[in-house]
């Protein structure tokens, strides 16, 4: 990186100057999509027509001008990364701002940032993707990684868990999931209207019955933080030894680079050490209640 | 064609029981089918069974005012339904529902209770492995409870 006030560069031009971690890309809104009554998917093209290449489990700082940033993650492919896409669900501030965002609307992007899934390290083993609520949109790509590269891993499996069948993620995309012979797809909701024909219930049931090989297993875990930890006892009871269970953590991620602490979480920085973690390392730090 | 003793043999509710006991059980089974929609018990009946999921799904169902119908949880295969014949005053507190075509194990709760009070032992048996699904369902009530899907910290993503 160069230093800012580097007067070699100065002389140099702008150009030659590395971009600014903390100055945001502008990236026009291409289309919307209302996947739940609060939550919406966003395709962002950059306006210098660099598509943002991302590993999947990586996060932006998505801003909305003169309102505010947050952290929010990737829902794309990883391997065609044109138009950057978000999913978003609006729980009030900033977020309601992007929620409210039109087709031609211009938001701020910086990152992306901090530590994917490493999807690939499953090569040759089973993979299964644990996701509650809109947690499956930080998982999106790591399915869709799995699934370009199918050939490169055995056993795949989907455990899906949201609040009702109104507030189920991506529904057409699981539909088609669901019906490839090469992944497991379990969905389950908390409560459902009569008539609904899935399953009712708490996303380890189906987990526990997933019939996985533990000792050849790579987990990806995200939701709820109290849903993941359930998951990630489960998943360790049932032999999968917790490196290879990951989760990804929400913390107060501000500055993107590990600079400004506010994600801090006890030796780790968030912003750069996550927001994937092994449980090996995330186990001591998810359960003090004091962090 | 496998015989009842094979059947329970191998549904996972059953293992560990030793082969006098599932002798026992066997005099207090027979097989069901239920077909899509079709009620296993209705909210207020005589709970005198429980059931033995082998192959598809039942929806547990409680009626809400203003709300209709709601199912609050679903049952399935290698689970077992109903507790309520071991406990008193032995009427269901839901509505059960096949949601899709359900072959199940129905077992006479009044024939059963009468051997487990014959034999401590395998009344022992029986309540630890009814806790077991106590447990599992009070969990799963209490996580639920407190509709961690529905917002908070982790909501945006």
């Amino acid at each position: 990186m160069t230093l800012r006030g580097d007067t070699t560069s100065s002389v140099r031009g702008v150009a030659d100057v590395a971009p600014d971690p903390m100055l945001p890309r502008p990236f026009r809104v291409q289309d919307v999509r209302h996947d739940t009554d609060d939550t919406v998917t966003l395709w962002l093209d950059p306006l210098d027509g660099e598509p943002l290449g991302f590993a999947a489990g990586q996060f932006t700082m998505l801003q909305a001008f003169g309102v505010g940033e947050v952290p929010i993650s990737i829902s794309g492919d990883p391997g065609d990364p044109r138009y950057l896409q978000h999913t978003i669900r609006d729980v009030g501030g900033v977020t309601a701002a992007l929620v409210r965002a039109r087709v031609g609307d211009v938001l701020g992007v910086r990152g992306p940032y901090g530590v994917g899934w490493g999807v690939r390290d499953a090569a040759g083993a089973d993979v299964v993707v644990v996701a509650g609520g809109i947690g499956l949109a930080p998982l999106r790509p790591a399915l869709l990684e799995l699934l370009g590269n199918r050939e490169q891993f055995r056993r795949a499996v989907l455990v899906y868990g949201a609040r009702s069948p109104a507030d189920l993620l991506f529904p057409a995309e699981l539909e088609a999931w669901a019906d490839r012979p090469d992944l497991d797809v379990a969905v389950t909701v908390d409560h459902a209207p009569s008539g609904y024909r899935g399953r009712v219930g708490l996303v380890t049931e189906p987990l526990a019955r997933a019939g996985l090989d533990p000792g050849r297993t790579l987990a990806l875990v995200c939701g709820p933080e109290v849903m993941m930890r359930h998951v990630a006892e489960d998943l360790v009871r049932l032999g999968v030894p917790p490196a290879w269970v990951r989760l990804s953590l929400e913390r107060n991620m501000r500055c993107g680079v590990g600079l400004c602490g506010h994600c801090q979480l006890r030796e780790l920085f968030i912003c750069v050490d996550g927001p994937v973690l092994g449980l090996d390392r995330a186990a001591p730090l998810i359960t003090v209640r004091e962090l | 064609m496998r015989t009842m003793k094979e059947l329970l043999e191998a549904h996972p509710f059953f293992a560990g029981l030793d082969d006098e006991a599932i002798e026992l059980v066997v005099g207090c089974a027979t097989n069901v089918h239920f077909d899509p929609d079709e009620y296993l018990f209705r909210l207020g009946d005589p709970a005198d069974r429980f059931y033995v999921v082998r192959h598809g799904r039942v929806a547990l169902e409680l009626h809400v005012p203003g709300s209709g119908q709601q199912v609050v949880d679903t049952v399935e295969e290698d689970q077992v339904l109903g507790w309520s014949w071991l406990v008193p005053p032995h009427r269901w507190f839901l509505d059960a529902r096949a949601v899709m075509p359900t072959s199940a194990i129905s077992l006479d709760g009044v024939c059963l209770r009468g051997k487990c009070d014959e034999d401590p032992a395998l009344g022992y048996a029986f309540m630890q492995r009814v806790a077991h699904v106590m447990y599992e369902r009070l969990q799963s009530a209490r996580v639920r409870l407190l509709d961690l899907y529905g917002g908070g910290r982790d909501a945006a993503r």
